[in-house]
């Protein structure tokens, strides 16, 4: 990473949600779907966030974008500490960071024009002189993603899968921001189309010097589009290391089975599989200690006894288990 | 019909001949599946790949005959299954009665999403004892006992406690377990699985991946896995069948299709896809397929896939619908081209 200030500096992040209390429940629980995260972006860098369900992955890039308010920590983006914003005053903050979403089929309006779906940030930011300079913004904004002016008088539902993403695309883009939050951008597209996306959010990143939060629960894709990588278990970070070192030489339980989860297209691959047993426990009552040691086939007694902090282990890899004689 | 009846082979499980489903829509009739031809060998995998809109799901659903109708009907085409008993029947000329006594006890299925297959309002054990008293005839004591077997053979910790759990009170991983145990309750020759894994994490999804070949190789049952993710098809694959827009483009041994694939469309979703822990400097571009998966109201003419074909040739292509041509032993592609093809790969298989 470079000398200077990273875009995005996310420290001690909590996101709890209320669970609420029962009649005989003492005090109220929480569902801790975020639980003291912290990473930093550079300005041009691609950052993977990657865990299953139930990690807190979505909820971290929500948080982030202030669609939910967290419960405790900082969000520094370019110096200013966006969790203590009123939502009130985010209008800024909103034109420079924006989300792309999983599914392009519930997250575009079934009812407006593709060319009013891109120019809506434009009006809400008061972008561009009038509709005919808007209009031009649009078409520009449009060729970017690989579509043409011929698509603007369409609806959504006239569109592919893959082209509704590039769409969703467009809208984030419009206004011209400096980060990109994806949620599991490709994972609703099909295979042939997924590597499209992926590589028009590549050449996006290039031509416009994009900081981008690339959120996903496919490793494969991850490494392929990040330049670093963060894992998440039950809302806390596990490993974060640069990706093709935290890929192939991972230095955490429970990224090294993640990894060796993923089925890999060659069948003569004859590797050892690390399966592992259980569940993701509940969140309400995530485990003491390591809330990865339940699942984990190296725990000893010590990992119920307290949290692990991360801990530098290579230069750039960290890692928040306090085992260093196994991987 | 007796066991020597329409000359199927006598390894073979199931042969589905020219099988074609038909859809009417408020556009006219859709062809969901054209002409598919495919065999299954007693206690083998065949994984069906495909994406949206390439029939895979339609195929499988007309195996169980529950393609609904209308909309839907097989149009045409034989369906053949070897019976417990010996004897060879089509399935697509049974009637619901008959059909009825097949499904579960010769051939069982599990979907994609098992919350939405498990009745929420019943256990699992009273849904697994339903299944194994309907086809078996039990006592509900003597079902009760192979159902808490069933789960432990799956891998459910505390069955017995687990036979009184709604399917809410499940994970996504657990109640996939459940419907398998169901579906193998009756010990079924075929299974066939859609998309089984899909909605699942991947550390989940290699527990089940596991168990089915587990089960499989115990039991003794062909396979039927339906999936998009190609990383799963090399997991668990003997053959492998590849699906585009209705009909089959490639089938052959798992090695073949991943080693030497013939038919472009198959080439261009191997490269498609990022390998985990390669080189970056060696896959610096991902090649995407260009183009869409084509709607089934305007099906390209001649072969489907040549609007998005590298190897696309003008005035064939467009104007032939090619047949399915033996490449190799037991390896068959859909393209006129694709000795081209095989040619342009030389050097990259020569390795």
């Amino acid at each position: 990473m470079s000398e200077t200030a990273p875009l995005l500096d996310v420290r001690g992040l909590k996101t709890w949600f209320d669970a609420g209390s029962g009649v005989f429940a003492r005090g109220r629980s929480h569902v801790k779907a975020v639980d003291d995260v912290s990473f930093a972006i550079g300005a041009g860098e691609v950052l993977g966030l990657v865990g299953e369900s139930g990690s807190g992955k979505t909820t971290v890039g929500r948080t982030i974008l202030r669609l939910i308010d967290p419960t405790e920590g900082a969000i520094v983006f370019k110096g200013v500490d966006i969790a203590r914003v009123p939502q009130s005053a985010l209008r800024r903050y909103r034109r420079e960071a924006q989300p792309i979403f999983q599914d392009p089929f519930a997250s575009l309006n079934p009812r407006m024009r593709v060319e009013d779906i891109v120019a809506e940030p434009l009006i809400v930011h008061g972008i561009g002189s009038g509709r005919a300079d808007r209009r031009a913004r649009v078409v520009e904004i449009l060729r970017l993603v690989g579509l043409s002016s011929e698509h603007m008088g369409r609806y959504p539902h006239e569109f592919s899968g893959g082209q509704r993403q590039r769409i969703g695309i467009a809208r984030a883009l419009a206004a011209g921001p400096e980060f990109i939050v994806a949620d599991e951008p490709v994972s609703a597209l099909d295979v042939s189309i997924q590597a499209q996306v992926v590589n028009l959010l590549h050449d996006l990143r290039r031509r416009l010097g994009l900081t981008l939060l690339f959120i996903a629960h496919d490793l494969a894709v991850v490494e392929y589009i990040a330049d670093r990588i963060v894992v998440m278990y039950l809302g806390r970070i596990m490993e974060s290391a640069p990706a093709s070192e935290l890929c192939r030489n991972p230095k955490h339980p429970y990224t090294e089975a993640l990894l060796s989860a993923v089925p890999v297209p060659d069948p003569d691959r004859k590797g050892k599989r690390i399966v592992l047993q259980g569940d993701i426990p509940s969140p309400i009552n995530p485990p003491s200690g390591c809330v990865f040691r339940t699942r984990c086939p190296y725990a000893i007694a010590e990992c119920a006894a307290r949290v692990p902090a991360p801990r530098e282990v290579a230069p750039g890899h960290v890692k928040a288990c306090i085992r260093d004689d196994i991987l | 019909m007796s066991g020597a009846g329409h000359g199927m082979a006598a390894r073979n499980l199931v042969e589905v001949r020219d099988l074609t489903v038909e859809f009417a829509t408020e556009d006219g009739v859709v062809r969901a599946v054209d002409g598919v031809s495919f065999h299954i060998e007693r206690g083998e995998t065949l994984v069906v790949v495909g994406e949206s809109g390439s029939g895979k799901s339609v195929t499988s659903l007309a195996l169980m005959r529950l393609v609904e109708s209308p909309p839907g009907r097989i149009a045409s085409g034989e369906i053949l299954l070897r019976g417990r008993d010996g004897a060879v029947r089509d399935l697509a000329r049974l009637d619901n009665h008959e059909m009825r006594q097949l499904r579960g006890n010769d051939i069982a299925m599990i979907f994609q999403e098992p919350m939405t297959s498990l009745n929420p309002i019943y256990t699992i054990g009273d849904q697994i004892i339903e299944a194994i008293r309907l086809h078996q005839g039990k006592s509900g004591r003597a079902a009760f006992a192979l159902g808490v077997d069933m789960l432990e053979l799956l891998g459910i910790p505390e069955p017995r406690q687990r036979m009184r759990s709604y399917p809410h009170q499940m994970s996504g991983g657990m109640r996939q377990r459940a419907m398998i145990a169901m579906a193998l309750s009756c010990h079924p020759a075929l299974l066939i699985a859609d998309e089984p894994t899909t909605a699942l994490d991947v550390t989940i999804q290699a527990q089940i991946i596991e168990l089915i070949k587990r089960l499989q190789s115990e039991l003794g049952m062909a396979v039927i896995f339906i999936t998009h993710n190609l990383g799963v098809a090399a997991e668990i694959a003997d053959r492998i069948m590849v699906m585009y827009a209705g009909r089959v483009v490639e089938a052959g041994p798992a090695r073949a299709i991943f080693h030497q694939p013939r038919m472009p469309y198959t080439i261009g979703l191997l490269n498609s896809v990022p390998r985990l822990g390669i080189d970056r400097a060696a896959q610096h571009e991902l090649t995407a397929i260009p183009g869409n998966v084509p709607s089934p109201h305007h099906l390209p003419p001649g072969c489907a896939f040549h609007p998005r074909c590298a190897f696309f040739e003008r005035g064939r292509c467009d104007s032939e619908i090619p047949r399915l041509e033996e490449c190799a032993p037991g390896h068959a592609v859909r393209c006129l081209r694709w000795r081209a093809v095989a040619q342009s790969r030389g050097h990259e298989e020569g390795r």
